[in-house]
C-alpha cells in the first residue's frame, strides 16, 4: 500500500475575527492508514483544528490539504462523526434515515437511489446494528446513537474518518464496544480522533497530537504517564481499558 | 345539519371562504410548522409574523395617502415578512451572536412602524382584524393565493425532503455532504414568511405563531419520522381551523382565539398522552436499551 499524505498542514495560523490566536505555526502530516489522536486542554484549539480539516473555517495563514485537495473539495472522501449529544435527542428520525444522510450529495433530490440504500444497509451491518434500522434515533442509547453516527460516516465510503470526542457521555460498556470497532476500522482507513480520554488515546492510536495553540506530536502508540504530564504540563491520569472486538469487519477491505 | 345548511347559503360565502383558506393553508402551515418546530426557530417565525404589521401599515398608507392603487395590504404584508425573514436569516447565518438582538429588533420594529403608519392613515382601518384575525377580510382571491402557496411549499418539500431532513437534523454534517444548507435555510424562512402572510386574516398576527407551532408540536408527540410529523401536523391544522371556525360561528366569538384555544387544548392533551405512554413503557424501554 503506498503511503500518501491524508492531511498536510503547513505553517498554519488561525484566529477568530477580532479574537486571540487559537493556532500558531502548526505543521502536521497524517499518512494513509494512520490512526492519530488529538488531545489537549479545553480551548487549546482541538475543535478548531478539526473544523479547519473539514473546511468549515479557513486558516488565517498557511496551507492545509486533505487528500491533496483543499478541504472543501476533499469532503466527498471524509467521514465525520460529531458528538451525538450535540444533536437534538428528540428529533423524529429513524436510525436508517440518519445513516442514509451519509450518501447525500450536492445535487441529490427525490428518493434515495438503490446504491445509496445498499451503502446505508452495509454500513449498518458493518457496525452490527442492522436490527436498529427501523428504530427511532430518539429511542436509542448513547452507545447505539454513536454507532449509528459512525455508520452514517461510513455510508459515504470515506478514506479519512474524523471522530469528535467519540467516548464522551457514553457508558463504559458502549465505550469498550467502540474501542473494538475503531480497532477494526483503522485497518481500512485513516482515522483522526479528538478525545479527552488519554487512556483511549494511549492504546488505540499510532500517534498522539497534542494541540495547545501549538502542536506537539508524540510518535509511537503508547502514551505513558510521564509523556502525558510533559504534553499537558500539569497532572493528568491515564486510565487502562480492557476490551474485545464487537464490530463486523467482514464486509470492508482491510489494508495490512 | 343546520350548520351545513347555513354554510351553503349565499350570505355565508365569507365562512366558506374562511374554511377553504384555513384548510388549504393548513397544508402549508403543517409542513412549515414542522420545520419551524424541529429547527427550533419559533422566535424567528414570531418576529416575521410581527413584521407583517409593518408591511400592512405601509401598504395602506401608500394606498390612501399617496393613492398607490397596487399597494394592497396582502402585498405589503408579504414584502414586510420576506424582508424580515431575509434579514434575520442572513444575521443568523453570518453573525449568529447577534441573532437574538436582531429577532427582538425586527419583532418590535415591525409592530412600531405598522402602528405609526396605521395612525397616519386616514379612514377606518380594522386594526384588531389584523392583530387577532377577521375572516370577513377574506375574499375568493385569497383561496387561490393559498392554493398557489401550497404548491410552492409542497412541491419543493417533496423533491428535496431528504436534504431538508439532513439540514434540520445536523446542518454541519449536511453541509459536509454538499447540501446547500444556507440556501435551504433562507428558503425555509421565506416559505415561513409567505405562509404567515396568507393566514393572517384567519388567526391574526398575534396568534399566528400558535397555529404555526402547536399543530407541529402536538404531532411531534406521536411521530417517529419527520414526514409523519408533517402529515399529522396538517391533520391537526385542519382539525383546529375547521372546528375553531365552526365553534366561533356557533358561539359568536372571534375565530382566532377559538382556533388557538383548541390548538392549545389538543397540544396539552397530546403531551399528557405522550408522558403517560412513556411512563407506562419506561421499564420496557430501559430493558431494550440494556
Amino acid at each position: 500500500m503506498s503511503m500518501e499524505n491524508m492531511i498536510e498542514i503547513h505553517d498554519l495560523d488561525f484566529a477568530y475575527e477580532g479574537g486571540a490566536t487559537v493556532l500558531e505555526k502548526v505543521d502536521l502530516t497524517i499518512k494513509e492508514g494512520e490512526s492519530a489522536g488529538i488531545i489537549g486542554p479545553n480551548g487549546g484549539g482541538k475543535s478548531t483544528l478539526l473544523k479547519l480539516i473539514l473546511g468549515l473555517i479557513q486558516p488565517s495563514s498557511g496551507s492545509i490539504r486533505v487528500l491533496g485537495l483543499p478541504p472543501v473539495e476533499a469532503r466527498r472522501w471524509v467521514g465525520y462523526m460529531p458528538q451525538y449529544h450535540q444533536l437534538d435527542s428528540a428529533f423524529p428520525v429513524l436510525a436508517e434515515e440518519v445513516v442514509l444522510q451519509g450518501t447525500l450529495h450536492r445535487n441529490a433530490w427525490g428518493r434515495y437511489p438503490a446504491a445509496a440504500r445498499k451503502a446505508a444497509a452495509d454500513a449498518l451491518e458493518e457496525m452490527g446494528i442492522a436490527n436498529l434500522a427501523k428504530r427511532s434515533f430518539a429511542e436509542l442509547s448513547g452507545g447505539q446513537r454513536q454507532r449509528v453516527l459512525i455508520a452514517r460516516a461510513l455510508a459515504g465510503h470515506p478514506k479519512l474518518l474524523l471522530l469528535d470526542e467519540p467516548t464522551a457521555n457514553v457508558d463504559p460498556g458502549a465505550e469498550e464496544q467502540f474501542y473494538a470497532t475503531l480497532n477494526c476500522l483503522r485497518r481500512s482507513m485513516s482515522i483522526l480522533t479528538v478525545s479527552h480520554d488519554l487512556g483511549f488515546v494511549s492504546r488505540e492510536i499510532d500517534r498522539v497530537i497534542c494541540v495547545n495553540k501549538h502542536v506537539v506530536v508524540h510518535e509511537g502508540g503508547t502514551l505513558d504517564q510521564a509523556t502525558a504530564d510533559r504534553i499537558y504540563r500539569h497532572g493528568v491520569h491515564l486510565v487502562e481499558h480492557q476490551h474485545g472486538c464487537f464490530c463486523n469487519c467482514g464486509g470492508r477491505e482491510v489494508h495490512e | 345539519m343546520n350548520l351545513l345548511q347555513d354554510l351553503m347559503s349565499p350570505e355565508m360565502a365569507f365562512m366558506r371562504c374562511a374554511l377553504l383558506v384555513g384548510l388549504l393553508g393548513g397544508v402549508a402551515m403543517g409542513i412549515v410548522g414542522t420545520m419551524v418546530v424541529t429547527r427550533r426557530i419559533t422566535s424567528i417565525a414570531g418576529a416575521i409574523a410581527h413584521a407583517v404589521l409593518g408591511g400592512i401599515g405601509a401598504a395602506l398608507y401608500l394606498q390612501r395617502v399617496w393613492h398607490v392603487a397596487w399597494a394592497q395590504p396582502l402585498l405589503g404584508a408579504a414584502v414586510g415578512a420576506v424582508a424580515a425573514a431575509l434579514l434575520i436569516g442572513l444575521v443568523s447565518l453570518y453573525a449568529r451572536e447577534r441573532e437574538d438582538t436582531v429577532i427582538s429588533a425586527v419583532w418590535a420594529f415591525g409592530m412600531s412602524i405598522g402602528l405609526l403608519f396605521l395612525d397616519r392613515t386616514p379612514g377606518y382601518v380594522d386594526f384588531q382584524g389584523y392583530l387577532f384575525g377577521n375572516i370577513l377580510l377574506l375574499s375568493s382571491a385569497d383561496v387561490w393565493w393559498t392554493a398557489a402557496l401550497d404548491a410552492v411549499i409542497v412541491i419543493p418539500t417533496v423533491l428535496f425532503f431528504n436534504q431538508l431532513l439532513a439540514m434540520s437534523f445536523d446542518s454541519t454534517f449536511a453541509e459536509l455532504r454538499g447540501v446547500r444548507v444556507r440556501l435551504l435555510y433562507l428558503l425555509l424562512l421565506i416559505g415561513t414568511a409567505l405562509t404567515i402572510v396568507l393566514m393572517v386574516y384567519v388567526v391574526g398576527i398575534i396568534l399566528l405563531i400558535a397555529l404555526l407551532s402547536l399543530p407541529a408540536a402536538a404531532a411531534g408527540c406521536f411521530a417517529r419520522r419527520l414526514r409523519t410529523m408533517m402529515m399529522l401536523a396538517v391533520l391537526f391544522c385542519w382539525l383546529f381551523v375547521g372546528s375553531g371556525l365552526v365553534a366561533s360561528y356557533a358561539w359568536e366569538m372571534p375565530s382566532g382565539p377559538v382556533i388557538v384555544l383548541f390548538a392549545i387544548s389538543v397540544y396539552l392533551l397530546s403531551a399528557a398522552v405522550k408522558w403517560a405512554i412513556g411512563k407506562y413503557h419506561g421499564k420496557k424501554a430501559d430493558q431494550l436499551r440494556r
